[in-house]
Parts: C-alpha cells; sequence; structure tokens
C-alpha cells in the first residue's frame, strides 16, 4: 500500500506526567494505516497552525491494528509538540505514515534499551516480541529515566523484565542504563535501543565489547519525512548505497540502524 | 472539465502541459514522492543538484522551522552525475514530463563538466544554480556579480546542447542587473528566487540553530518578495522567467503568473503536502474555469 497522508481522529488524550503526554489516534477502514505499522517506526505530525510548516515526527508506542489505532507518546519540546496536547478526543489531526523501517525481531533472549522520550517504541517492541512466542524472562527492559518520575514503566511488566536506572538514584540503578545492565548482569543475543546520542553511544560501546548485534534508533530534526529532503542524514561507516557519500537518511533508511554501520 | 482550456506554454523552446514543476531540492529526484504525485500530471521535474562528484553536504543540524518558512543548510548533498545519469533520469524517463536538471559546482569548470555529462541524455533544460547561500564555494559567490553570472552563463551555453536557465539569488540588491547579466550572457530562461539568507538563534543553547550558523530561508514567509523580484526580472529580460518563493496554491502560483512568470515552481510546501504541485495544477485549470480564462497565456504577466 502507498504511503499516504490521512486525516486520523483524536481517541483519547492524557498527561503522563509534566511534559509527557499520551494520545491515541484511530484511522477510518480505508486509511487504517495502523494495519502495517511496525514497532520502530514513526508517524509525521502535521500541525494546524499554517506558521508551522513542517511535520513533527513521533514514534509509535503501541499498534492496535484490529481497532485501527495508533498511540503517540511524546514530549511537548516546542509550539508543535505543545499544540498537539491540546487535541482532545474527536479532534482531527493530519498524518502521514507508517514511515521508515522499523525493528527487526529476532528470536532468543534480548534486551530493550530506551532512555527518556525513547522509551515509546520500545512498549510496542517488547508486545511484540512477546506475541511472537518470546518468554516475559527473555525479554529484558532497561529504562532510562532522570528521576521518579517513571512514565510508561508499568506498562511493561506484562510482557518483560524490567530494569530501571535514574540519573538521580531515586529510583533502581543510580546511573545510566548502561550501568543497570552491569549491575543486573543483564545478557542477551540482540540489543534494541532507543534514546538521546550520548546513550546510544554507550549502547554501541557496550554491544560491541560483548559481541551482541545491537540496532539502535537515531532522531534527527527532519523535513519532508519520506527522504527527498536530505535533511536528516547520520554519519555511516561506509559509503552509502542511496547517496553515494558516507550519510543516511534517518527517515528513509532509519530510523533503526544497526550499531555498527553509522557513526555516532 | 473542458477541453478547450490550454495551460501549455513554450517555456524556453520546450513545451509544457502545464507551467508547474518542481522547485530544486525539495524533491529529490521524484523517487520518493511518486507515491504521493502522479508525476504525469507536472508540466515539468525540477531534480536536486547535481555535481560533477558525489558532495557530502554540511553537518547537521540541516534544518529549523521559522515563522511560516523553515531555514536550511544541507550544503548539496549530491551523488554525483554519474549516479544521476545511471539512476536518476532513467526513473524520470518512464514519465511523460519534462526533465529539468539542477545543475551545481564549485567552480565554473565542474558546472561545465556537468553540462557537458548531459548533452547526449533526454532532459529539457538545465537549471543553473548560481544562487545557494550553503555552500563555501561556487553557488552564491557566483550569482551576486553580474560580470560572474554573464561569464559563467556563456562558458555553459558553450557547450549546453541543452536550454539554459540561469536559477539567480534573491540575496542582491538589484535583481534586474543579474537577470540581464544571465540574458547577455546567452541565457535561455531564469529562474528565482532562491532562498533568502538567515539565521536562528537556539536561546537555550545560545548557539545557533544550524550547524552552518546561517541558512537558506523558505516557505511562505518569503512570498512577497519573491513575486516583487519575478515581477521586476520579467519587466527586465525577454527571456522567459520561472518564478518560485513560498507557493502553497494556485492563487499563489497565480500571482507569480501574473507577475509575469511563464512557469512556477512549488518548493518546501510539499513538505507540508506531499501532492502540493499537482493540486496547484489543478487549482490554476478551476481558476481558468471559473473565469473564462481560455489560455494561461492571457495570464501570464497580466497585471
Amino acid at each position: 500500500m502507498a504511503k499516504r497522508k490521512v486525516l486520523a481522529q483524536v481517541a483519547s488524550q492524557e498527561r503522563l506526567s509534566g511534559e509527557i503526554y499520551s494520545m491515541w489516534i484511530s484511522f477510518s477502514e480505508e486509511d487504517n494505516i495502523a494495519e502495517e505499522a511496525q514497532a520502530g517506526q514513526f508517524l509525521s505530525l502535521y500541525c494546524r497552525e499554517g506558521s508551522r510548516l513542517l511535520p513533527r515526527p513521533i514514534s509509535i508506542c503501541e499498534i492496535d491494528r484490529e481497532k485501527g489505532r495508533l498511540r503517540l507518546v511524546y514530549r511537548v519540546a516546542g509550539e508543535g509538540t505543545r499544540e498537539f496536547s491540546t487535541l482532545q478526543e474527536g479532534d482531527t489531526i493530519e498524518v502521514l505514515g507508517p514511515l521508515g523501517n522499523g525493528f527487526t525481531k529476532k528470536e532468543g533472549k534480548s534486551i530493550l534499551i530506551g532512555g527518556g522520550i525513547g522509551i515509546p517504541p520500545m512498549l510496542e517492541l517488547a508486545k511484540a516480541l512477546f506475541k511472537a512466542g518470546g518468554k516475559k524472562e527473555d525479554i529484558q527492559v532497561v529504562l532510562g529515566y532522570r528521576d521518579n518520575d517513571l512514565f510508561l514503566k508499568e506498562e511493561f511488566a506484562p510482557y518483560a523484565e524490567v530494569f530501571v536506572s535514574t540519573e538521580d538514584g531515586s529510583v533502581g540503578t543510580k546511573g545510566n542504563v548502561i550501568d543497570a545492565v552491569n549491575e543486573h548482569q543483564i545478557s542477551g543475543g540482540e540489543v534494541y535501543a532507543c534514546g538521546p546520542l550520548p546513550m546510544l553511544r554507550g549502547v554501541k560501546a557496550y554491544a560491541k565489547e560483548h559481541h551482541i548485534p545491537a540496532q539502535i534508533s537515531m532522531e534527527e530534526r527532519m523535513a519532508c519525512g519520506i527522504g527527498a529532503c536530505l535533511v536528516c542524514v547520520c554519519m555511516s561507516k561506509e559509503t552509502d548505497a542511496h547517496s553515494h557519500v558516507k550519510n543516511k537518511r534517518v527517515c528513509k533508511d532509519g530510523p533503526v540502524f544497526d550499531a555498527e554501520e553509522v557513526e555516532l | 472539465m473542458n477541453t478547450e482550456r490550454n495551460l501549455s506554454v513554450d517555456f524556453a523552446g520546450v513545451r509544457m502541459k502545464n507551467p508547474v514543476t518542481t522547485a530544486s531540492g525539495t524533491f529529490g529526484s521524484g523517487m520518493e514522492f511518486e507515491e504521493f504525485v502522479d508525476l504525469n500530471g507536472l508540466g515539468a521535474v525540477t531534480t536536486k543538484g547535481v555535481a560533477s562528484v558525489p558532495w557530502e553536504g554540511n553537518p547537521v543540524p540541516r534544518i529549523c522551522e521559522t515563522y511560516g518558512g523553515m531555514l536550511n543548510a544541507i550544503g548539496l548533498q549530491n551523488p554525483g552525475i554519474d549516479v544521476f545519469i545511471e539512476r536518476d533520469l532513467p526513473f524520470l524517463q518512464k514519465y511523460d514530463t519534462n526533465i529539468i536538471v539542477n545543475v551545481c559546482g564549485k567552480t565554473p569548470e565542474e558546472y561545465v563538466e556537468v553540462v557537458r555529462r548531459l548533452a547526449a541524455e533526454k532532459i529539457s533544460l538545465l537549471e543553473i544554480n548560481i544562487s545557494c547561500p550553503n555552500v563555501k564555494a561556487g553557488g552564491i559567490a557566483f550569482g551576486q556579480n553580474p560580470k560572474l553570472v554573464e561569464k559563467i552563463t556563456r562558458e555553459i551555453k558553450d557547450v549546453a546542447k541543452q536550454p539554459v536557465m540561469m536559477k539567480l539569488s534573491p540575496n542582491v540588491t538589484d535583481i534586474t542587473e543579474m537577470a540581464k547579466a544571465a540574458e547577455a550572457g546567452g541565457a535561455d530562461a531564469i529562474s528565482l528566487i532562491n532562498t533568502l539568507t538567515g539565521m536562528k538563534i537556539d536561546i537555550h543553547r545560545r548557539s545557533f540553530a544550524l550547524a552552518n550558523k546561517t541558512g537558506g530561508l523558505s516557505g511562505p514567509a518569503i512570498k512577497p518578495v519573491a513575486v516583487r523580484m519575478v515581477y521586476q526580472a520579467a519587466h527586465a529580460v525577454k527571456i522567459p522567467v520561472l518564478g518560485m518563493g513560498g507557493i502553497r496554491n494556485a492563487e499563489d502560483a497565480l500571482e507569480f503568473i501574473m507577475a509575469g512568470a511563464s512557469m512556477v515552481a512549488v518548493g518546501t510546501y510539499q513538505f507540508h503536502h506531499p501532492s502540493a504541485a499537482a493540486d496547484v495544477v489543478q487549482g490554476i485549470e478551476a481558476f481558468m474555469e471559473e473565469n473564462g480564462v481560455k489560455d494561461i497565456k492571457e495570464l501570464i504577466g497580466c497585471v
């Protein structure tokens, strides 16, 4: 099915904490883009206010294919996301997607690492691994927070073993996600990660040291969201087959990359 | 639709089925937009700038949004002319549309090299980018001095096998000087405007929002400036003008046409609305229908 911009309806809007919001949006039967969505993909959300031209890329937190709904958990970081946070049940919003490649699910023991606003996409991934027959004890989720504001944490519990690190040490391991991995001696055959760049650097180094493949989801400012404008590039180790330079498009070639193929 | 409506234009000797194309750099080579826009419905597709060798472009962040527009400093990342000819051109040639290839370079020799490589290719028009504000060499450096504009136009005309359109920068004191210089150098057409150089400060980080410090402003915010410059340029030269800058819809496009543009390009707005270019074609046709205009040529430069 071709990608297209569709009109979605807000099914619910809830403030999880601070500036973190959770919004379910639903699609009509003919435009049910939830049907083809995968963990790790994202949507472009368009503002109503005409002075804000560019779509905001927001990761998919949960997929309900049957009801044709997607859940987006996002942080209000500027005027655009502020606008989204004011939408109420029944309001409409233009979206494009699903965009990007998503995570490739592997069998066996896995380590899912999410930091800050990189946590939401890990929820759908944990669910998808569980539903694909993964055992709960084999799906190990490590969540990195700033403090005791542990948004989404409880929602992982049905599908995964959950470990927490906080920067201020108020809950779980004091420090970062890798500190938590080390403290609990978590091991596995595949690492999946989404979070801020310093965290991804740490994850890449950890995976390399332990010879575990790592899939990392990158973030970059975007314009078109579909791979045409070359705004959201990241540096690649080798010359990229599409760009013919050492740049990959986060929106189209990613946002999920093999940690070894990109320079962080 | 009334079959008597004529949207076609003769632009620098090229027949365009309608006066609408895409602005260079906003549409890649069309591959990524194919799912949203029927390329057969456009008068032409204008490709992203291509150089003689691959260019890496600038570091990120390459973009920031501004009120009613955006600043970009991509720096003309492109895969080079070899890949462009092998991969991008055959893709576009499948469609019943004209191909306008945007050419960039750091030196006159590099522009000439790309133009030579394209000589045997089935393309309709060359657009020469002497107006990119985001590269250290070439680009705008050639577009802000009328003597250089004329010289580089002539050097390109000497080797070009297709009509040559010079893309002008708005970052000049008098746009008519540059338009006349391009005409004097033998250009078959001009296109304008490229982006306006701008800057945004991130007050929380106390630094520049773009890694390149400055970027090119595009989007609806620049449209009145663009319409004014198209009007001035169209009245200064006899060669046709392709107008662009902030076009969102048919109404915007018609302003450019009435100001004197024979063709228009839709650019940044496609990031908001991927099918914008095709919608502009439909909107122009609807306007003609409603206003009893039989031929688009009645509207070109009518103010």
